[in-house]
């Protein structure tokens, strides 16, 4: 790749030790807060949760999954999870505007193949990282960062076989990204 | 006197108000750093940008340091502090499950919500993905229950684990950080110049 064309086109990120200081700090002040760290995967498992106990209520109370995330006070929507999570909508947003990234709908692909792929690529990714997250006891937010962060040694291990099992597969999958 | 939720210092009405400024704080960093490009984050797998890796050891490094040295101030109480419970075995398949989804895929979940949040269509399905592979989890529940709580280690610290205590852990954590960033710096250094196929969006 050129450097030149390339550091014309280079997008306006931070510096990434800068981001990670300032997600340590984060991290810091949301464990000295709540006692817990940062997620994200919970927010989609409590909408599952709501959307399948409105269209099946008697299935959901029959299911000892569902029935855990079930009161008879509020939604499973009404989560600390889920505020967060819209969060971090909001604040993707809000950097998006300010760096100049928020455009019309597209999507990024490699060159080599078309949006189609990327779009199926991007669905059965979404699926498998929605399941495993379950087993996982969260995903890279909630276990890998937040879980190691805090010394879980659970965090450690979805950390490392996570990481571990990407560069494991990643030459099969080269051609989605090189 | 911390954590001051669970120790009632901050009541439970501004439970929500915090999780949604935290979170938007979150928000902003990964996108900030470049979480909400698929081909930013792969990177990491392919030698040709390795920001994942930096922001990541930098974060869990800084809040190690910053735990301990809260503790020793008196401002936290670490066994007050959420210890992530550990299912070995499930782990290890969840965690391999999710890798696979990661390359595949290209965002984790939080990644994908600011991707959501600055029009990528591929983080809409991605996410849309997340969604159902959660409904499938939950509805072959049944069948894995046993599976999903074996293995139970409780909520055992790394150091515990290990025989030794946090300071050692974070310790070695530092060491690997450093170790990381000078190697991924080598290895980045040498695949930019052969991968012609990436740009950045």
């Amino acid at each position: 790749m050129n450097t030149e064309i390339q550091s014309k086109n280079m997008p306006r990120y931070i510096n990434p030790y800068f981001g990670g200081v300032l997600l340590g700090l984060l991290l810091l002040a949301t464990f000295f807060i709540t006692g817990r760290g940062l997620g994200a995967s919970g927010a989609v498992k409590s909408a599952v949760v709501t959307t399948v106990d409105r269209v099946a209520h008697e299935h959901t109370e029959g299911s000892t999954f569902y029935s855990k995330f079930l009161t008879d006070n509020h939604s499973p929507m009404y989560s600390w999870m889920v505020f967060e999570s819209l969060g971090i909508f909001l604040g993707g947003l809000i950097s998006g505007i300010l760096f100049g990234r928020l455009k019309k709908l597209r999507t990024e692909h490699s060159p080599k193949i078309t949006s189609k792929t990327r779009l199926i690529a991007a669905g059965i990714g979404g699926i498998l990282f929605g399941f495993g997250s379950q087993l996982g006891r969260g995903c890279s937010s909630g276990a890998a960062l937040s879980g190691t962060a805090a010394f879980s040694f659970g965090g450690l291990i979805v950390m490392l076989f996570m990481f571990g099992t990407g560069y494991l597969v990643a030459y099969f999958f080269r051609k989605l990204w090189i | 006197m911390g954590p001051l939720i669970p120790q009632g210092i901050i009541t439970g009405e501004w439970d929500f108000v915090i999780a949604l400024l935290m979170g938007i704080f979150f928000g902003f960093i990964l996108e900030a750093s470049g979480f909400s490009s698929s081909r930013n984050i792969t990177g990491v797998f392919y030698g040709y940008n390795f920001v994942v890796l930096r922001v990541f050891f930098t974060a869990v490094v800084v809040t190690m340091i910053g735990l301990l040295y809260f503790n020793y101030m008196g401002w936290i109480n670490l066994d007050m502090l959420y210890i992530l419970p550990t299912y070995l075995t499930p782990m290890i398949v969840g965690a391999t499950v999710m890798g696979l989804g990661f390359v595949i895929g290209g965002f984790c979940p939080g990644t994908s919500y600011t991707g959501v949040a600055i029009g990528k269509l591929d983080a809409i399905v991605f996410t849309a993905g997340l969604f159902l592979g959660i409904f499938i989890f939950s509805e072959s529940y049944p069948l894995i229950e046993g599976f999903y709580n074996s293995d139970a280690m409780g909520r055992i610290t790394i150091g515990e684990f290990f025989g030794v205590s946090n300071e050692v852990v974070t310790f070695g954590f530092v060491l690997l950080a450093l170790a990381a960033f000078w190697g991924t710096w080598l290895i980045e250094k040498r695949v930019r110049k052969t991968v012609t196929e990436y740009k950045f969006d």
